[in-house]
């Protein structure tokens, strides 16, 4: 058990403008999510960078190990045939 | 696989250009060196705001104050971006700030010195701010992700703080006899303090080397310093004032390193008094949100 008496971290991810995704911009300290939501706006939207905001416990992020990324990637590697540029269309063929 | 293999790869990946991200395997060595760098930006923005806080009660318009306020927390706004991005190597910023108020961290010497005159602010943004946006603009490009993502954020916000430090001493400078000599008497103030905050002559500076392999570094101390001179002359020549002359003094650099610096005692037992003055603060924010949680936990078992 940790004695450490800081407010447990959240990460923020802010949608810059409608139609867009949200995007990780960095993370931030607070005791729950309604004020995670405030210092998050006050730390990284002072210049209208945002619409919208997302905070998530950082605990709470599950995260692929980029140790094991070549073979948790691995079954993704020959399928070459799921790209359009795979198929050889004769060039009379228009509008495909 | 064993360490030398790791890190013939880690320094492949590097050459490469590529980025390193948290998760990634890095060599002790370079988290260390990161947390160093990284930390004491991060109270160098925090430590920063102390000098120029000073003026925002006596700033001579609205104008000027409103506009020194929102300065003043973008300092703070880069200490958090700081201070998240050195958590990302495994560190806790509860850590960073106990290093910071027991001594055991620097920040940077700068910081040190104080602001006499209204046009103080103004040297601290064009020079101060101005230096700070000449080494920072490199880093946007440095190998550790989240470091360089977060000054790609700090940089765009520096170029605000530049201009508004100029835009003071250009009105002073076009102000009455007693308002330019106030601006030169600034310019005379930081002017050396601006030149050593680009850190030891190359040949004396012990972490240059490695920091360029790492790719956290890409320019040397020596050609920074340079080009900011070059970029800051003629503009202290628009502003109808005289660049001092001479050297820089290392021995005062190395003073103020060591803590002798006109302000290092009072920087620090400002901020020691900030932490403990608000720890009531965020202890009792914690025992609300505690509080809250167990009534919700309590209600919701109720309507079960």
């Amino acid at each position: 058990m940790t004695t450490s008496r800081d407010w447990p971290l959240y990460e923020v991810f802010i949608r810059a403008r409608g139609g867009l995704d949200h995007k990780h911009v960095g993370s931030i300290h607070a005791v729950d999510a309604r004020m995670a939501m405030e210092h998050a706006r006050d730390v990284y939207t002072r210049r209208q960078e945002g619409v919208s905001i997302w905070v998530v416990r950082s605990s709470e992020i599950v995260a692929s190990d980029p140790a094991e990324a070549d073979a948790f990637f691995e079954p993704a590697r020959d399928k070459v045939y799921r790209h359009p540029t795979f198929y050889d269309i004769p060039d009379e063929v228009k509008t495909l | 696989m064993d360490t030398a293999t790791l890190e013939a790869r880690f320094q492949a990946r590097i050459d490469a250009d590529e980025r390193i991200e948290p998760k990634d395997w890095m060599p002790d060595a370079y988290r260390k060196a990161l947390i160093r760098q990284m930390s004491q930006h991060a109270h160098s923005e925090i430590v920063g705001m102390l000098p120029e806080g000073n003026w925002i009660t006596r700033a001579p318009t609205l104008k000027r104050k409103a506009i020194l306020m929102a300065k003043v927390q973008d300092e703070g706004g880069h200490g958090a971006y700081l201070y998240s991005a050195t958590e990302t190597l495994g560190i806790t910023r509860e850590t960073l700030i106990e290093e910071l108020l027991s001594g055991a961290a620097k920040y940077s010497s700068i910081f040190n010195y104080p602001t006499p005159t209204w046009a103080d602010i103004g040297a601290i943004g064009w020079l101060v701010d101005g230096a700070a946006i000449m080494n920072q603009i490199p880093l946007c490009r440095c190998s550790y992700g989240p470091y360089a993502r977060a000054m790609v954020r700090i940089c765009k916000e520096e170029s605000f703080h530049q201009r508004q430090g100029f835009d003071i001493l250009l009105q002073l400078s076009r102000g009455t006899e007693a308002q330019r000599a106030m601006a030169q008497g600034a310019l005379d103030r930081w002017w050396w303090p601006s030149l050593m905050m680009f850190g030891p002559p190359d040949a004396d500076s012990k972490h240059s080397a490695q920091s360029m392999r790492w790719k956290v570094k890409r320019f040397s101390n020596d050609e920074l310093r340079q080009r900011f001179i070059e970029f800051t002359v003629p503009q202290a020549q628009f502003l109808g004032l005289a660049v001092p002359q001479g050297e820089i003094d290392w021995n005062e650099f190395h003073e103020v390193l060591k803590g002798h610096g006109p302000c290092n005692h009072e920087r620090l037992a400002a901020r020691r008094r900030a932490h403990e003055s608000g720890r009531w603060v965020r202890e009792a924010a914690l025992a609300y949100a505690g509080k809250q949680r167990d009534r919700e936990r309590d209600q919701h078992r109720e309507a079960v």
